[in-house]
């Protein structure tokens, strides 16, 4: 046991002890961490992804802010069952604009990637509304309170502002995209608005999501679900062998 | 002058507060500057009231156990609070009902789930660490808490720290991460405050009379400083505005994901392991009054354990858009990890050697060890469930909250009961507990609440991860979702009950302490002389 006897020193020299207790922590995450942003092979080359549209962003946030990740995934394995189930596996690509990722840890509910095009937005409103009037084994709660609250035009200049910080993080938001934000936020909301937002955000769905004059909470959080999973253009898309 | 500078610091912290209060953009941002705003208000008068009195000289030579004692009280409370949500949030996924329409926007599942997860890890766990970290380290280096007021700064701030993560959940503020939901204030502030805590620790360490830095020791520091980088890289973000609460994480996608996971499993790796050991490498043998099994298996499961969990992370990702190799190096190494988890275990248990006729008259020393077998039991699961064949199945389902329940509630809570019932008299010189009686209930109160949490888990996880993948001889699935969703209603009512009977167990704790400190004889006071520890 020789080499333990040299354990002497570290024990008895508490800075030493915390310094190589650091060191020997260090070690895992660089090896796990750092490589994923550089290697290649990491985020596959897709056609189709593209920034989240404004209204979208504000949907993605009211995911976050009710905790709907503690509950959803949006990450789908490439086993059978769930490729039967919910459709084409999971790329790291369609995750590359969350900040941060969701793909989650647990399914109390199903897995939400793919849940874009799947129901129509009565479904959806109805669903939010009540679950159990839709889907009567459900336990998720009730979001009805969604349906009133109005989204202004400080909601859209917060969204803006997020963008903001996304560009700074490297998204690819042109100064067009950045100065018809606020716009676009309510044009996408509107069953004729603006179809401008369409060009900026190819694939983006337009309409009145929740059937109401006023651009509500329901609009943006139908916009982003109905945009999940929808981007990629799985025509072009070859798998990588090595990855 | 000191006293003034001091003064000086917190008005201005207070009319800085007040401004941003006024200029808030939202509503926890609101909130937690009014937070700040009276915190720093509190102890401006407090402050204001000392100005003038003639210093009292702390005896160098005496322990400082004002913020231990806090810090019991404190973990006995947010245990309670923890507790209760995870009891309402447990029968929230029975009767969804239970999400109140009144309610709707504030306590829905999605929101009440941080909360009970922050508050029985950082809020109960956390307290508990802190405050047998300050006990602990004195004792063993015998030398009084460094840095004078600071530990009370430690103390003080880590309670304002949970009260602005949990109002942060309930008004809706959250950074979207697993176990790292606070958003960016909320977070330099908990930076503020682990560096104090860095500090207090080692300075107290430094400052020691005893040559050897005792084991319990070694695993404190790991889990202090790994917190900290931790916590660092993964909540790294930028605010939107320096008025509002959202700000955007640097890292996204895949990257965020393994970022994550890296932080959430040595949450559970550092936060809920590595400082939890320090506390049975203390009072086990103190309770047990036998000298640690083994001094070499100590040193070399320390060190394995720091080195390796770090690695295990990736286990949380298997068959997901992560690399392969990533997912091959997690589970790899966490498999390994089985060795020095148990390393962990043998050390603990064995410490009972010759001792072992006190499971039959002392429940604390029950408690200790049927923690160290939930630990030894959590620490094998959790390797098996890292083999991907395996996570294949049990991934997104039951057994996940199963097992991290046999962990926190078995490992975590039953470790710390136990020293809380240590602490106690010896902290408020009483001459023992009010009742062992009542620690037997609460002991069997709180196994039986575990062995029907963790069965039913097992059972309704094994189940629904069978009926997702059930197809029939013409390759149809076979189950909706929603099948699997209702299959699940008589385990989730179980699950229920079995957190109830652990909640129980702790309020009849709480009552026994309670009446410890108020209605037992005081012990005749013993010079409370700096000896060391053995």
């Amino acid at each position: 046991m020789g080499l333990l006897d040299h354990h002497k020193k570290i024990e008895t020299h508490a800075t030493l002890l915390l310094v190589l207790s650091f060191l020997v922590v260090t070690i895992g995450g660089i090896v796990q961490i750092v490589p994923l942003f550089y290697l290649d092979n990491t985020i596959e080359k897709v056609e189709g992804m593209r920034p989240y549209a404004p209204l979208e962003i504000a949907g993605r946030e009211i995911y976050l802010r009710e905790g709907c990740y503690t509950c959803h995934s949006q990450m789908i394995r490439p086993m059978r069952d769930e490729v039967e189930r919910y459709g084409h596996y999971s790329l790291a690509a369609e995750s590359m604009y969350d900040h941060p990722f969701q793909w989650g840890s647990k399914r109390t509910g199903p897995d939400l990637a793919r849940l874009g095009g799947r129901y129509s937005d009565d479904w959806h409103v109805q669903h939010m509304i009540n679950p159990r009037d839709v889907v009567p084994e459900s336990i998720m709660p009730s979001y009805g309170f969604m349906m009133n609250r109005t989204l202004d035009r400080s909601d859209a200049e917060h969204v803006r502002d997020i963008m903001a910080v996304y560009r700074v993080l490297g998204h690819p938001y042109t100064e067009e995209m950045m100065e018809n934000a606020v716009d676009d936020f309510f044009a996408q909301a509107q069953e004729f608005g603006d179809p401008g937002v369409l060009d900026r955000y190819p694939g983006a769905q337009q309409r009145n999501f929740d059937g109401q004059a006023q651009v509500t909470e329901m609009d943006a959080i139908i916009a982003y679900m109905q945009m999940l999973g929808t981007l990629v253009d799985f025509d072009t898309f070859v798998p990588v062998a090595n990855r | 002058m000191w006293d003034y500078l001091k003064l000086a610091v917190l008005g201005v912290v207070v009319v800085v507060a007040a401004i941003a209060a006024s200029m808030a953009r939202d509503l926890p941002y609101l909130v937690h500057m009014l937070v700040i705003m009276l915190a720093a208000a509190i102890t401006f008068v407090w402050q204001i009231r000392r100005v003038g009195e003639p210093a009292v000289v702390a005896n160098p030579n005496e322990y400082m156990d004002g913020p231990v004692r806090f810090g019991v009280v404190a973990t006995a409370f947010w245990g309670v609070v923890g507790f209760l949500v995870g009891v309402v949030i447990a029968f929230q996924l029975a009767w969804p009902e239970l999400n109140f329409e009144w309610a709707q926007g504030y306590l829905n599942f999605g929101r009440l789930r941080p909360l009970h997860t922050s508050a029985v890890i950082f809020a109960f766990g956390g307290n508990a660490l802190i405050a047998t970290a300050f006990y602990v380290v004195q004792r063993t280096s015998a030398s009084r808490l460094w840095g004078g007021g600071l530990a009370w700064f430690v103390f003080w701030g880590y309670q304002i720290f949970i009260v602005m993560a949990a109002t942060g959940y309930v008004l809706g503020s959250t950074q979207g991460n697993e176990y790292a939901e606070p958003e960016w204030l909320t977070d330099l502030w908990l930076t503020i405050v682990w560096v104090a805590f860095l500090a207090v620790y080692m300075g107290t360490v430094i400052n020691r009379r005893e040559p050897h830095i005792y084991v319990a020791n070694w695993f404190y520091i790991a889990f202090i400083v790994t917190v900290a980088m931790l916590h660092l890289v993964n909540n790294a973000a930028i605010p939107v505005s320096a008025f509002g609460s959202k700000s955007v994480p640097v890292w996204s996608g895949v990257q965020s994901a393994m970022i994550q996971w890296w932080y959430g499993h040595n949450a559970v790796g550092f936060f809920l392991t590595a400082g939890f050991l320090g506390m049975m490498y203390y009072f086990i043998p103190k309770q047990a009054e036998r000298p640690v099994y083994s001094y070499k298996l100590s040193i070399m499961h320390f060190w394995a354990l720091i080195f390796l969990y770090i690695w295990a992370g990736p286990h949380h990702l298997h068959y997901t858009a992560l690399p392969d190799w990533a997912q091959t190096l997690g589970m790899t190494f966490s498999i390994m990890l089985w060795m020095p988890s148990w390393g962990g275990m043998i050390n603990g248990l064995m410490t009972l050697s010759g001792a072992w006729d006190k499971l039959r008259t002392d429940p604390i020393i029950r408690m200790m060890v049927v923690a160290v077998g939930f630990y030894g039991m959590a620490t094998f699961e959790g390797p098996m469930m890292s083999i991907k064949a395996v996570n294949s199945l049990s991934h997104y389902t039951d057994w996940t909250i199963g097992h991290v329940h046999s962990g926190a509630l078995g490992w975590n809570g039953m470790i710390t009961f136990g020293a809380l019932y240590y602490l106690v008299p010896k902290l408020w010189q009483r001459e023992g507990l009010y009742s062992l009686r009542l620690v037997s209930w609460h002991f069997w109160l709180a196994t039986i609440g575990i062995v029907l949490y963790a069965a039913s888990m097992w059972v309704t996880g094994i189940m629904e991860g069978l009926m997702w993948r059930e197809v029939d001889a013409q390759g149809f699935l076979v189950n909706s979702f929603a099948d699997t969703v209702a299959a699940k209603f008589p385990m989730y009512v179980v699950r229920g009950l079995g957190g109830t009977l652990f909640l129980l167990g702790a309020i009849i704790m709480c009552y026994n302490l309670w009446k410890t400190v108020t209605s037992t004889a005081a012990r005749q006071p013993a010079r409370a002389a700096a000896v060391p520890a053995e």
